[in-house]
């Protein structure tokens, strides 16, 4: 049996699957101030009367970092930045201890200006003087050679209780996305820490063996014990466990948008054959910028709760939610109360949201389902919208090679999987107003769990060789290798594929790696007068997010018990 | 303290970049596969694509009605044109619609292969050159958004003798190059006595430089004589045909130009549109001049940008090539002066004849031109071009302007009617009053 968990702003819902089917299900609500009760009062309202033994794995989406990022509970951190000639680094300000050294590296990974070791020591002492116990350091080009890096963290010692270093965050090149990205990483270590050994101590004290693996921005599992060398990775990991969870009912052949609407907000992405996108460089949040792997979702601030009014005669949802619908105790008309009104939803008082929404069918000048019937279908056409935004500004993402832009796959969504609350309402709307085959995620409440529960492992390796200077590096894996002159693609890629074998096994997949792929694989002739002098290799090699192989007879056994019937949707549809 | 804080960009600027990684002239050619790659490493990270208000844009492909408002390519486009040179004017393109739809302020197509080798008449490549990006880009400006007044300022160490060709007689284009002095570099041509045809006298402006000029005189000519003619000349927009083998490591030429030359340049010249020409240090220079012009584009501060052997002392210019170009600069102003004072072309039924041999190098065809305008002060004139090449290839080409007067055009179709299809293998008519492209074979 597995459990998924995931924990939300408000619910945390959390499914226990057995061999083919659901066997519980639970949402309870999230205790803000203590994120290990919730997760435990999760998983104990799924396992009344279970063996632990009987439980293989459990797989948590935690907004424990994303919220320590959203609500600026950083510990201070300070960062050690090495750029060499470029942009001003003091742009890329993460914090007040943000130390530019000097040490220089080029885009070949040639050292042009060596590290001042009196500098470092200089900035070292200073930060701990000033009580700082984690700290971020960061080279330009450090991904080609992390020499620098490595060498800063020989001078720092143990000043500190944690160094984070910037080429083993991601092989992608983006600087100030590396500042970002190690800056978060130092700065929410040690409330990951905290949870990470409450998590640990909690399973010994209760005597359970159970292997935790946690959620990841990518919509891969990764192990406790190996999340914690890079805690950012969970970031908005609870998009992804929605995404996931829609996963296993979307279209083989053809492209997918999903729809994930809350009370807030609808996230969106789409799934080519099933198989979610990959943002190309990395997640933005709350204003930063990072490298850290993710699903390409949108966000748009519509959901079933979202404040409606009228503006200049216009119905106008969103963007702000102030509080829940008035049918359910709240005081703005919302999209879940034109629901009500238009008597689809059997929940809440709908007495008090057709009060609510007498005033604007009065300033409309229409009857109040008629004003009910608007607010809902403005409410879709919004949404719909900014789907169609969102598959356009994926379409028109740049290629560099001549044969790319030529075929030009075009990203085509013919159907629309819809979970969250109010999913299957929305779906039908959705049907009436598109050419799309729309659908809801079997289980839309808790599809999200679901997700957590049956995602497995993803991971990534980056290798750049450069037979020229006769060496190959993965800097995410602290590998160097020299290499002779006659090292080729073929080499690379098999080289590529042997460290990502590696590196899922030490992430805890159970996977035998059938399911690797290459991402790019670029071999460049350098030519330096006529002669060709060496070969610049670039390959980028990927366990791409999916499903364990467990999954077809769940998802089977779910799709066939088909969708479990309006009660359990009235009970949602505000949340 | 911000959060992602990050730089403020003054200027918005929309960016294509194209390396077509897949495309070579040759495995050692300088235009190769290889030249943006460290260009994009650099790019990518100095992390600019992030930068609020640079937006990279994917290239759209220019279409052939696109090329047929500029060349006439021989025996016809599909033969003379790969589909990366489709890309990479179709980038300056994409480029130059954003700037017009104002969705940003400037643009830089940083594409290849590059354009300003191609002249009117197409019959292979010139120095790695096949259509006139720059061109493509300005004639469809003009069809699709009405702008008239056009300036292209070359900065490519070669003269921009395609660009040049196809401007020459046009009174709404200022072209102007400054290039490495044409008795010691290719193409060979480019002196300040090349000032335009008898119908545009004056707006082609060349101004060679001694090899081994710097920053200072680069900054100088700028100052001196391009500034001051593009406050006169007014243009709607201007065009930067953004070289970079001025640089102090570029393989194939011998100027002493920088990455802090080239972003300062660009902050003074102050470009609507910037696109990449040749270039091909491709380690040195290109990564850095590169990211120096898109932030001098976007007015952010370039002072950190610099390249690793960076030393302006021991590229500096000498007192000799200073004072030769000071006097370079004089006998410019006073050449104008005197072809200001000449007699402007009369209008009537003279025409004026120019004969040229022209040598395509990268694909060592020869071409013997002989073109015919007519002068006119109403109009540039209709153009009549008879065109022969060593591979057994006899045109005729008629191009009626884009504001030809209507003696122009009748005369244009008449040209164009009465060509002896014995004598050549194709005629052409280019009408640009009806943006109509006509073909004649034999």
């Amino acid at each position: 049996m597995i459990i998924g968990l995931d924990v939300g702003g408000t619910h945390t819902d959390v499914v226990l699957l057995g061999k083919d089917r659901i066997l519980q299900q639970a949402k309870v609500p999230t205790r803000p101030s203590s994120l290990l009760e919730s997760v435990w009062s999760g998983i104990e309202e799924v396992t009344r009367g279970i063996a632990p033994e009987a439980i293989e794995r459990v797989v948590l989406s935690t907004t424990l970092t994303t919220n320590a990022i959203a609500e600026g509970k950083l510990a201070e951190t300070g960062m050690i930045v090495s750029s060499g000639p470029g942009i001003d680094p003091e742009g890329f300000r993460t914090c007040r201890e943000f130390h530019c050294v000097r040490g220089s590296i080029d885009h070949r990974g040639r050292e042009i200006q060596p590290i001042d070791r009196a500098q470092v020591e200089s900035a070292a002492d200073g930060m701990r003087s000033r009580g700082v116990r984690y700290v971020g350091v960061v080279g330009k080009f450090s991904i080609r050679n992390p020499k620098h890096e490595n060498e800063i963290v020989r001078i720092l010692g143990d000043r500190f209780e944690h160094v984070v270093l910037g080429h083993r965050l991601s092989g992608n090149l983006n600087f100030p996305r590396r500042v970002c990205t190690a800056y978060l990483n130092a700065a929410v270590y040690p409330v990951y820490k905290n949870f990470f050994e409450a998590v640990s101590a909690s399973l010994k004290k209760k005597g359970l063996r159970i292997p935790i693996y946690i959620l990841k921005a990518d919509g891969g599992t990764v192990t406790l014990e190996a999340s914690l060398s890079s805690p950012g990775q969970t970031i908005l990991s609870g998009p992804a466990a929605s995404v996931m969870g829609s996963v296993p009912y979307a279209s083989r052949e053809e492209e997918t948008l999903v729809l994930d609407i809350g009370g807030t907000t609808t996230d969106m992405a789409v799934l080519v054959r099933g198989v979610p996108l990959l943002d190309p460089v990395g997640i933005e949040l709350g204003g930063y910028k990072t490298l850290i792997r993710s699903l390409k979702t949108h966000s748009v601030a519509i959901g079933g709760d979202s404040a409606v009014r009228l503006e200049d005669g216009r119905i106008q949802v969103g963007p702000d939610r102030q509080g829940p619908a008035m049918a359910y105790g709240g005081t703005v008309p919302t999209p879940t109360d034109a629901l009500a009104v238009m008597g689809k939803a059997a929940g809440g008082d709908s007495e008090r949201a057709r009060q609510g929404l007498l005033p604007l069918a009065q300033q409309l000048g229409v009857p109040l389902e008629e004003a009910a019937a608007r607010i809902f279908d403005h409410t879709c056409k919004q949404i719909l919208e900014a789907a169609a935004q969102m598959v356009a500004n994926i379409n028109r993402k740049p290629v560099y090679t001549v044969q790319e832009l030529l075929e030009g796959h075009q990203v085509r969504p013919t159907e629309i999987l819809v979970l969250g609350g109010p999913a299957p309402l929305f779906a039908f709307r959705f049907a009436a107003m598109t050419d799309f085959r729309v659908r809801v995620v079997p289980r839309w409440q808790v599809a999200n769990a679901v997700g957590a529960a049956l995602a497995r492992s993803t991971c990534e390796v980056t290798l750049f060789v450069d037979t020229e200077r006769g060496f190959a590096v993965a800097p995410e894996e602290s590998f160097h290798l020299s290499v002779r002159r006659d090292f080729d693609k073929q080499s690379a890629v098999r080289l590529a594929l042997e460290l990502l074998r590696k590196k899922c096994t030490q992430e805890g997949s159970a996977d035998d790696g059938t399911e690797m792929e290459l991402v790019e694989e670029l071999q460049f002739n350098m030519v330096r007068g006529f002669y060709t002098t060496g070969r610049n290799i670039r390959v980028k090699a990927q366990v791409k997010p999916g499903l364990i192989p467990e999954h077809a007879q769940i998802a089977a056994g779910l799709f066939h018990a088909g969708p479990t019937g309006g009660q359990d949707h009235e009970e949602d549809s505000h949340g | 303290m911000r959060k992602t804080p990050m730089v403020e960009t003054p200027s918005k600027v929309g960016l294509v970049f194209f390396p077509a990684y897949d495309w070579a002239i040759s495995p050692t050619h300088p235009e190769r596969e290889e030249r943006l790659l460290y260009t994009q490493d650099q790019v990518f990270e100095e992390g600019i694509l992030d930068l609020e208000g640079i937006v990279e844009l994917k290239p759209d492909l220019v279409d052939v009605r696109d090329i047929r408002r500029v060349h006439f390519c021989v025996p016809e486009e599909g033969r003379v044109v790969t589909e990366s040179h489709l890309i990479s004017a179709g980038g300056a393109k994409t480029v130059g619609i954003e700037v017009l739809e104002k969705r940003v302020r400037r643009g830089f197509a940083l594409v290849r292969p590059p354009g300003h080798h191609a002249m009117r008449v197409v019959h292979g490549a010139r120095g790695f050159c096949n259509i006139n990006i720059e061109a493509i880009m300005i004639e469809y400006l003009r069809e699709a958004y009405g702008v008239d007044r056009v300036a292209v300022v070359d900065t490519d160490c070669h003269h921009g003798d395609g660009t040049q060709d196809i401007y020459w007689h046009d009174r709404d284009t200022l072209f102007i190059s400054i290039h490495q002095d044409g008795r010691t570099l290719y193409p060979g041509s480019g002196f300040h006595t090349e000032m335009g045809g008898p119908n545009a006298l004056g707006t082609t402006v060349n101004i060679p430089l001694p090899p081994r000029t710097s920053s200072e005189g680069f900054l100088f000519v700028l100052d001196e004589v391009i500034l001051p003619l593009l406050e006169e000349f007014k243009p709607e927009i201007v065009v930067n045909s953004a070289g970079q083998d001025n640089h102090y490591t570029d393989p194939i030429t011998n100027m002493c130009f920088s990455a802090q030359g080239y972003a300062e340049l660009t902050r003074r010249l102050k470009p609507d549109i910037a696109v990449l020409e040749g270039g091909y240090s491709i380690e040195g220079a290109l990564p850095y001049v590169n990211v120096g012009i898109i932030m001098a584009l976007a007015g952010l501060d370039t002072s950190h940008v610099k390249e690793p052997d960076y030393d302006p002392n021991k590229i500096r210019q000498s007192a000799a090539t200073t004072r030769y170009i000071e006097s370079l600069v004089k006998e410019i102003r006073e050449t104008r002066r005197r072809m200001a004072g000449g007699g402007k072309a009369r209008s009537g039924d003279s025409t004026a004849q120019r004969r040229r041999n022209i040598f395509y190098d990268t694909d060592q065809i020869l071409e013997a031109q002989e073109e015919t305008l007519r002068l006119c002060d109403r109009c540039n004139g209709v153009l009549g071009i008879d065109s022969r090449t060593d591979r057994g290839n006899h045109i005729y080409a008629v191009m009626i302007p884009r504001k030809a007067c209507k003696e122009c055009c009748e005369l244009g179709y008449e040209w164009f009617d009465s060509a002896d299809h014995r004598k050549y293998n194709i005629t052409f008519l280019q009408d640009r009053t009806q943006d109509q492209y006509l073909v004649r074979k034999a």
